[in-house]
């Protein structure tokens, strides 16, 4: 269905020439780099251009590096088709083939997590390479992380959604249930919050690190005992953007276990499941010994109060916006926004008003300077910003003089 | 209690906290949730009110009150005072009995619980034996007997509680003193009613529910006569010359039976079925009072023929050839006559009657027995009230005006003072005038004296009459025609069936320097008034809003607009409307507020927001906030949906009251089953609504339904567009967390009128984290509250603080954010939600003055969460001062019925039909302080004389047995020894 918009012979320099290996066999064809799509259209592609419509496959292709990194979702399907210069080289394989034994993880959990598993897909498995890096954990955008596993109890697991500029619904529901606890009584029955239901292809299921009946116990780093289901219901709402859930997982068996003379902060890693950076790989037979491998990040407080729903959006209407133009950096107005429908109507109503101002065309952005927002600094620190954010970036600098506060 | 621990500033200002802020719940203004008992006390001129979940409340001179609750959460049933006294007793559900008093502590009097008693039976008696269905009060003031449901009387002694068990009356004792033949037949059944003999305290009438009436001499422990009435009895009167005993029954009838001493037996005179030929309802009580050379008054409850009456509410009143039938417009609990003359034994002067959702007062002086206005206990919920308004600080010419206007309409009422007058209020004068403003389901809009303890009517406004409503507004006045049989009169104002929906109030503004008025109501009107001393007739202008602007694949599935007379209407003199703007589609108005000084008013739905021009008489800025996908809000479900919901609650509320509301002391066995099975039906329904609840966790989103809904307009001259000069201009905050300022451009004063307004959008806040904006604050350079308008003009205010930058206060759900202006940059916040789970439902501006320090203040913005907490925040940096639960967080109909006055007092529905006030503030506190004094001992004449040979005899054995007792303890503490 793609085939004819997408493989047409147009030899201009804006076309990205692909060539995708499935076994032993090669196809090459052309996309348009300006306009690449979706990676689910790339996908489909791919499995019509192999004539192998029904088999899962998992998608590579080596960087400029040398590197293989996986394509599995938008962002880095665009960034894999930015790159490509100009020849987009791609290794298929099928899903069930994949070889994980010799990462030395946990080959079960991580065949129900095609994200995981792809993440960690080498060209060849079989090589005895030894292992490298594959990617700047800033070139991805990070989905969760288990944080504070140095000062946690074993037993709790402290999880951070990043919900911020996703699409992906967070995709999880909590519900009453009771709990029993230890106390110099002997044990007590108490009313506790549990997770009831993860919603298929949503960011808490996908992260594989909650699960049905894990009790939650803090809602960033404010105990829940004592409220209600319709408090912590609300409290999590108003940390959607940045939510840091502990659970006491309902399966204790995936714990981290702690190097005993490492002491907590060896085990703190700086790398989230989709980031990918595995502080060094371990030899496959510690790997066996030491049970599952656990991703794991440590995150300061000034973090875990990161204030990234700080960023209301202030849009300036009417020609005395000029009073606060900071940089003389000028966009034209190509086209009306997407994904703002309020912006549609501003301009709407401003028509319908008589007033006849025009929108001014000017971007800004500034990060908000006093504020120990992560937000700033991650922007600041990420040499190239995540598509995504820079989609929704332009989109406002489309429409008129923007502040990000 | 941490002020020991901190140091420095922050113990200093703990301190300061101390001087300003103090929670109180002061008031409970309006009429008791579900009454259940009423008792009255003549020589203290007070009345009792007992209610379903044991709270019992005393009235007496308005602003005379007392309220006092039960530990146990059953209903009061029944309610006495000890004669001549300060103690009442109460009778709860679960057979308790309490005794209570007003004791004077640093002048003032407080009701106090001082004991509580449990009827216990011999070992192995059924509970019936002990359970109490009658009481009396006996006149010596020492005796308390207790009829039972087994039959048995037992008397108790109080203060103090002591079982005489020598003096009890058994059934056995009076079935050995009544002739075979009456016993033989049937069972006595419970003790139905007690009675005293006026005139001799010694006899007392004990009346079984089978008909049976004895008369029991307490002195000599025997029964001195029977009567032998054969219809169940319901009640017994003994006249107040003692010559003859009332008694009524379940068939409808009364009969007079006249004690003739020397006779054998007491015969029957005469058998009166009052609304008779057909079958009638019970009398439940029967009264009659003699007066002074004429015919005595008769006051009996129920009798009404059962077919075509039966579901009336009537006292039947007769005196001489009088005979009305007073239609009541809930069921009767109970009635008592008040009296006239010194000792309150002169000629019955009114009628005072409970019924489920008022209180009811007849002038039984003045021809044609018109009702008193009752200064208290005013049912709030005549019609159920949709929201409120509080207004501070009204100027003197207005508060006449409108009291002048409220005047006008009650000319209905008798011009007798209140004839409740025990106590004295204390309470110093209230400093200033307060209107409470409720707006009702059938579209009134009622104005309260809300400045002290009464919580008074002063004016009601009836909107009904600008549209073309579908019923006749005299409808209810519609008095039977002449010659009617029985003679029905109707009284009490409780009218909780709204015509049309469509009319309710749903936000109300009062500028009250310039006494113009805004209501808005449930199908998108908005009604612009204006307060005039004449009648007038005008034809009122209609103007509609398309709020849309154009949207398209709209369908509106709500009500339809009402329809507005197009011919002139004679408004009587009050608040007259003179505009009327209909949004469209006709959503209910979600926002409000009215700018005086700038004649503007501005209102939103849920589909957008307008600014009209009152002057000018036109639309200035139309705003469509509707997001195209948001279909739901779009079709307009928003009031659907809310009044199923509504519905259902009512409906199990009903079901629920139906159940509690069975007889209330008849509890045979059938009943209990009966009570068991709904007690377990209730707890399953409980735990239904317990079940397996889950909630989802999910980041707003701006396709989430209603997010154009508008929550908040605010009218405000600050700096929008630059720096230096300030302009007018109009805020509106929606539920989907955007905030939109306009600049208003207004012109000069001389050309206000002809001149054509303007607005510009200026600037947009969209908040990230989406919460709805319930709130939006301008605060001047000194960090104050902008002052409202035309309060600085009448020199009520100190003008705002120019030349500092000013910064805006938005409040939505989650957080409290201040920006800057006019750079729109974040300054400060405190997040709510993401802390403790809480939300903000209500917010206002307060002024909170020291209590030790006469000149100092500081503004404060209150706020109540969905959690039933209020707040204080310090203003401007917005730091949490204070936090004190005020109501239940499952009382959601009260936490969204809360208004905050300007003085940190607040208002919240603590039922349909009571208003809780509270206070916040340690200057401003609006709370009863009375004194009830003990009554005089009563002068008694000649004729009373046996009485208190009567009462000494009884007098004289209990003082027998207390020397007895003690001398009894003395053993045994020797012993002991």
């Amino acid at each position: 269905m793609n085939k004819n918009h997408r493989v047409p012979s147009s030899r201009s320099l804006s076309a990205v020439e692909v060539k995708s290996k499935f076994g032993a066999e090669f196809r090459r064809f052309s996309l348009d780099r300006s306009k690449p799509g979706r990676f689910d259209e790339f996908y489909g592609l791919l499995q019509h251009v192999h004539r192998i419509p029904n088999v899962e496959l998992l998608v590579a292709y080596a960087d400029v590096h040398g590197d293989l990194l996986p394509i599995n979702n938008d962002d880095n399907y665009l960034k894999a088709v930015k790159s490509a210069n100009p020849l987009l080289r791609l290794f298929l394989q099928r899903k069930e083939e994949a070889d994980y034994t010799t990462f030395g993880t946990d080959s079960l959990t991580r065949k129900k997590n095609t994200v995981l598993s792809a993440v960690l897909l080498r060209p060849d498995p079989n090589k005895k390479k030894p292992p490298v890096i594959i990617s700047l954990p800033k070139d991805f955008r990070p989905v969760s992380s288990i944080i504070d596993v140095d000062i946690l109890p074993e037993t709790h697991r402290r999880v951070r959604l990043y919900k911020h500029g996703q699409e992906k619904p967070l995709g999880f529901y909590i519900r009453d249930g009771s709990s029993v606890r230890v106390t110099p009584q002997g044990l007590e029955k108490v009313p506790g919050i549990f997770i009831s239901r993860l919603v298929p292809g949503g960011l808490a299921e996908s992260t594989g690190l909650l699960a049905v009946n894990d009790e939650v116990l803090e809602v960033n780093g404010i105990e829940v005992v004592g409220k209600s289901l319709d408090q912590v219901t609300d409290m999590m709402i108003a940390n959607s953007h940045n939510l840091i859930i502990t659970v006491k997982p309902a399966n204790q068996r995936n714990n981290v276990v702690r190097g005993g003379g490492v002491g907590g902060g060896a085990a703190s890693g700086s790398s989230s499941d989709s980031g990918a950076s595995y502080h060094g790989y371990l030899p496959h037979g510690a790997a066996a010994t030491a049970g599952p491998t656990h991703i794991i990040q440590n995150f300061s407080v000034g973090e875990l109060e990161s204030d990234e729903d700080d960023e209301d959006v202030v849009i300036e209407v009417g020609g005395e916006a000029e009073t606060i133009r900071r940089t003389p950096s000028n966009y034209s107005m190509p086209s009306l926004p997407r994904y703002e429908p309020h912006l549609n109507l501003r301009t709407a109503t401003a028509a319908n008003s008589g007033s006849a101002f025009s929108i001014n065309a000017n971007g800004n952005l500034r990060g908000s300077g006093g504020s120990s927002g992560s937000l700033t600094n991650t922007n600041a620190s990420s040499t190239t910003p995540s598509p995504d954010r820079a989609k929704e970036r332009r989109n406002l600098e489309e429409e008129g003089t923007v502040i990000t506060l | 209690m941490k002020r020991f621990r901190r140091h420095g500033t922050e113990s200093q200002r703990d301190r300061l906290k101390q001087e300003l802020f103090q929670f109180t719940k002061t008031v409970e203004h309006g009429f008791p949730h579900q009454p259940s008992a009423l008792g009255y006390s003549s020589s203290l001129q007070l009345m009792a009110i007992g209610t379903r979940s044991g709270a019992i409340k005393l009235y007496g001179a308005p602003g005379v009150e007392f309220m006092g609750l039960h530990d146990e959460n059953a209903a009061v049933t029944q309610v006495f005072f000890m004669p001549h006294q300060v103690e009442l007793v109460t009778l709860l559900d679960d057979n308790s009995l309490h005794m209570w008093t007003l004791r004077s502590h640093k002048g003032l009097s407080e009701l106090l619980e001082i004991g509580r008693f449990l009827l216990t039976g011999p070992p192995g008696a059924p509970p019936s034996v002990t359970r109490v269905t009658a009481v009396l009060t006996h006149s010596s003031g020492e005796l308390l007997l207790l009829g039972t449901e087994g039959g048995h009387v037992f008397i108790v002694e109080v203060p103090g509680f002591r079982e005489l068990e020598e003096m009890n009356i058994s059934l056995d004792q009076i079935t050995s003193c009544v002739p075979d033949d009456y016993i033989g037949r049937r069972n006595l059944e419970h003790v139905e009613a007690l009675q005293e003999n006026p005139v001799n305290s010694n006899q007392v009438a004990i009346g079984y529910g089978r008909g049976l009436m004895v008369i029991w001499d307490l002195d000599h422990r025997l029964a001195i006569r029977h009567i032998p009435a054969t219809q169940q009895l319901e009640s017994m009167w003994w006249k107040e010359d003692g010559s003859c005993i009332l008694s009524s029954h379940s068939d409808g009838s009364y009969c007079c039976w006249t004690l003739r001493t020397g006779e054998e037996r007491e015969e029957e005179e005469k058998t009166n079925v009052p609304y008779g030929h057909f079958p009638c309802k019970a009398i439940s009580k029967i009264v009659q009072l003699p007066t002074a050379g004429g015919p005595p008054f008769l006051l009996f409850s129920g009798g009404m023929p059962r077919a075509s009456y039966g579901d009336r509410h009537c006292i039947t009143v007769i005196y001489s050839k009088t005979q009305v039938a007073f239609d009541f417009t809930s069921r009767i609990i109970d009635f008592f006559v008040t009296r006239d003359g010194p000792q309150h034994t002169g000629e019955p002067s009114a009628l005072v009657v409970l019924v489920e959702e008022e209180l009811v007062v007849i002038d039984l002086q003045t021809e044609g027995w018109p009702v008193i206005q009752t200064p208290y206990l005013v049912p709030l919920h005549s019609s159920a009230i949709t929201c409120s308004h509080h207004v501070s600080a009204i100027p003197l010419k207005l508060w006449e005006r409108i009291i002048a206007a409220g005047v006008v309409q009650n000319t209905q009422y008798s011009k007798k003072p209140w004839p409740i007058t025990g106590g004295q209020n204390l309470a110093p004068d209230p400093p200033q005038r307060d209107l409470l403003l409720t707006g009702h389901e059938d579209g009134t809009v009622r104005f309260w004296d809300a400045s002290g303890v009464c919580l008074y009517p002063l004016y009601k406004l009836s909107t009904a009459a600008v549209f073309n409503a579908d019923a006749d507004l005299n409808d209810n006045m519609s008095q039977g025609a002449e010659g009617e049989w029985p003679p029905f009169r109707k009284v009490g104002c409780f009218d909780p069936y709204s015509d049309d929906p469509r009319l309710g109030i749903q936000k109300i503004h009062l500028c009250k320097y310039s006494g113009y008025l805004t209501v808005a109501g449930t199908a998108g009107q908005i009604l612009m008034l204006e307060l005039n001393d004449e009648a007038a007739e005008q034809t009122v202008e209609a103007k509609i809003v398309d709020l849309l602007q154009g949207q398209e694949g709209f369908r509106w599935k709500g009500h339809t607009q009402l329809d507005v007379r197009e011919e002139p209407v004679l408004f009587p003199p009050g608040f007259q409307p003179f505009t009327v703007v209909q949004c469209q589609p006709p959503a209910v108005v979600t926002a409000l507020n009215l700018h005086s000084e700038w004649k503007l008013v501005a209102f939103g739905t849920s589909h957008g927001f307008s600014v009209y021009d009152y002057l000018q008489k036109n639309n200035v800025l139309v705003k469509c906030t509707l997001n195209p996908s948001d279909q739901l809000a779009m079709e307009g479900p928003l009031s659907r949906v809310k009044s199923i919901k509504k519905s259902l609650r009512q409906s199990f509320r009903r079901i629920r009251r139906s159940r509690v509301s069975l007889r209330k002391h008849h509890i045979s066995n059938t009943n209990k089953v009966i009570q068991e099975a709904n007690a377990r039906l209730e707890a399953e329904l409980a735990e239904m609504e317990l079940a397996p609840v889950q909630r989802k966790i999910e980041a707003r989103s701006s396709d989430d339904s209603f997010t154009g809904l508008v929550r908040t307009l605010y009218f405000a001259d600050t700096f929008l567009s630059d720096s230096s000069h300030n302009t007018p201009s109009l805020w509106a905050g929606t539920n989907g967390g955007t905030v939109f300022a306009y600049i208003l451009y207004i012109p000069p004063a001389e050309h206000r009128a002809d001149e054509a307004l303007t607005a510009q959008p200026a600037k947009e806040i969209q908040l990230m984290h989406r919460a709805p904006v319930v709130g939006i604050v301008v605060l001047d350079g000194h960090g104050a509250p902008l002052p409202e308008p035309l309060e600085t003009a009448h020199d009520l205010a100190r003008s705002p603080d120019l030349l500092g930058s000013h910064h805006v206060l938005v409040i939505s759900e989650e957080q409290f954010k201040v920006f800057t202006l006019p750079k729109l940059s974040s300054k400060m916040k405190l997040k709510l939600t993401a802390v403790d789970g809480s939300r903000v439902r209500r917010a206002g501006l307060a002024w909170f003055g020291s209590n030790r320090t006469e000149d100092y203040g500081e503004s404060g913005l209150v706020f109540l969460t969905n959690q039933g907490d209020v707040h204080v925040l310090s203003l401007p940096h917005i730091k949490m001062q204070i936090r004190y639960p005020c109501i239940r967080r499952e009382d959601v109909s009260g936490i969204a019925s809360c208004v905050f006055t300007k003085q940190g007092q607040g208002f919240y529905l603590m039922s349909p039909s009571e208003f809780e006030r509270f206070s916040l503030s340690t200057r401003y506190l609006v709370e009863p302080r009375c004194l009830v004094e003990a009554p005089l001992p009563p002068v008694f004449s000649n004729q009373h004389q046996p009485k208190l040979e009567g009462a000494s005899s009884a007098l004289r054995y209990i003082a027998a047995r207390r020397v007895m007792e003690h001398a009894l303890l003395n053993d045994e503490s020797k012993s002991l020894r």
